[in-house]
């Protein structure tokens, strides 16, 4: 097995334990407590607005939305590093297919893992911070990942030789 | 045909032996037959679950909310709180709906990619069978439990919060991991052995056309997809967020100050944001998904036994459909049910197509059974 091949199939299958092992601990110690803040927080609101008290509506309605930000996140991230896993995987299995050189094979494997690690994490860090450090690292990933895709999909469409 | 194409025995119908990690009830075979059986039974349920289920759920969730914003406008509190428990409902028989379709689909392509990676396994043939059909099981029950979850409800249950239905949903989840880890404890001991022998797997030798065609057609599918959520995280995703914020507040203060014009303007602009994000998000799932299938598909070609005209005819379509339902879901918010119709047909436009090629290894597992193979 070539060390392009073998990068893609460990990383991918190391990306998705540590996606499921993330998505394990956000269901067992996160997730429900999200769920019951975006939802009380939502319902809190309106019955403020029913009780003719803008303050306490609005004030909700701000904590809903904070809420609801890091919830949309962490889901993503996720769902993201799992199922960015996976392509990684089915890529790296037909890796012998592509009519590259083996040094450019280990460069996309790396780019292509990278990005999908990167990505993901660009994201769950805009839960800590929403400067633009997490943002810039989400969009470098998200690049690397493009680049990385666009090649394995003309490289798999190229004829081999003969 | 090519040159390349025709010295490969992979292409078209002919059928080659690989008798030893293809045989009757192998490993290989169920995880393969098992897996593109559940990815189709997904793909069917979520067809009726979009056409009879998702459309008349949303607009109930709507008038659920619609109900709590007259309530509070109405300064009536204790009706804000019936009705959000309503929409608490609806979403919960909306996501476990969801959540079926979703599990089924993809623990198929698990069983898919654990196909292929069998033969890299150091397992007993026995020891892999058992673990395929443990998976399997599991693979079915999670997603039917799920759905069961809303109709049981706590019925029975020994449990104040927790009903049957949600704990043999859990059992089937835990059969799939334990299978999972066997799977990959054969893995990382194959890796770990010094005294490994090359694996040589026809599957992923073959280059055929048809394979070469959903290999990159997958590609393309997931790499637009990612575009697709590029651009939606750039360009829509802050200001949905922060519309989102800004439609309930104004429905908020509107209810506060009895402005009953406000609210009604509010909750339809809402649903309209509803609407653009549920179709954008359906839309990048998807392509992406649709894409991982065929690339996954694509491996499996030398094992649909059917003329290499039709597997190139199936793969079309296939990938057809895997682009059109896409884009009918994001022309949904502008064409209506016309749209929403094209999607529901595109989706079925990928279920025939795998029908057809999951017929084509049924063939070439009766023409393997029967000593025909070449």
């Amino acid at each position: 097995m070539s060390g392009a091949r073998r990068l893609l199939l460990t990383g991918g299958i190391v990306l998705a334990l540590w996606g499921m092992s993330y998505g394990l601990w956000y269901a067992v110690f996160a997730e429900h407590q999200a769920l019951e803040e975006i939802g009380s927080s939502l319902a809190r609101g309106f019955s403020g607005a029913a009780a003719r008290n803008i303050a306490l509506a609005e004030a909700s309605l701000r904590q809903y939305q904070q809420a609801k930000y890091v919830y949309d996140r962490q889901v993503d991230v996720h769902g993201h590093w799992i199922g960015l896993a996976m392509v990684l995987v089915v890529a790296g299995i037909g890796l012998d297919r592509l009519a590259f050189s083996e040094r450019i094979k280990m460069l996309l494997s790396v780019t292509a893992l990278l990005g999908s690690f990167l990505f993901p994490l660009g994201v769950l860090l805009q839960t800590l911070n929403r400067g633009n450090g997490p943002r810039a690292v989400a969009i470098l990933g998200s690049a690397l990942i493009i680049a990385a895709l666009g090649t394995f999909a003309l490289g798999f469409a190229r004829k081999p030789a003969a | 045909m090519s040159s390349s194409q025709g010295a490969m025995p992979l292409e078209s119908d002919t059928v080659f032996v690989q008798s030893q990690t293809f045989a009757p009830l192998s490993a290989r075979r169920l995880l393969l037959l098992g897996g593109m059986g559940l990815i189709l039974v997904g793909m069917i349920f979520g067809d009726i679950f979009a056409v009879f289920v998702l459309h008349q759920n949303a607009a109930r969730v709507g008038a659920s909310l619609a109900a709590a914003s007259h309530a509070a406008l109405g300064g009536d509190s204790a009706a804000v709180v019936k009705n959000f428990q309503n929409v608490g409902s609806f979403l919960e028989n909306r996501g476990t709906k969801v959540d079926t379709h979703v599990h089924i689909i993809a623990f198929g392509y698990v069983a898919l990619m654990l196909a292929l990676l069998v033969p890299w396994m150091t397992l007993s043939a026995t020891t892999k069978k058992r673990l395929a059909w443990l998976l399997l099981c599991g693979a079915g029950l999670l997603p039917l439990c799920v759905f069961l979850i809303h109709y049981v409800g706590l019925a029975y249950s020994p449990l104040q919060a927790i009903g049957w239905a949600s704990i043999f949903a859990d059992l089937g989840g835990l059969l799939v991991i334990v299978a999972l880890a066997g799977f990959l404890y054969g893995l990382v001991k194959r890796f770990l052995s010094a005294e490994r022998a090359p694996v040589e797997d026809e599957l992923l030798a073959g280059s055929s056309a048809t394979g070469r065609s959903l290999l990159a057609g997958g590609s393309f599918l997931v790499l637009l997809g990612f575009l697709h959520g590029t651009y939606y995280a750039a360009v829509d995703l802050y200001r949905h967020e922060a519309l989102d914020y800004a439609i309930l507040s104004q429905i908020s203060v509107g209810a506060a100050g009895e402005n009953t014009t406000a609210v009604e303007s509010a909750l339809a602009a809402y649903g309209r944001l509803q609407g653009d994000k549920a179709v954008n998000i359906a839309a990048h799932a998807h392509i992406i998904e649709f894409g991982l299938l065929a690339m996954l598909l694509a491996y499996f070609q030398p094992y649909v036994n059917l003329r290499a005209a039709w597997k190139q005819r199936w793969a079309v379509v296939l990938l057809l459909g895997s682009v059109l339902l896409p884009v009918c879901v994001l022309l949904e918010l502008n064409y209506g049910l016309v749209a929403g119709g094209l999607a529901d047909i595109a989706g079925l436009l990928v279920i025939v197509a795998m029908l057809a090629m999951w017929i084509g290894i049924l063939r070439y597992t009766g023409k393997l059974d029967a000593g025909g193979a070449t």
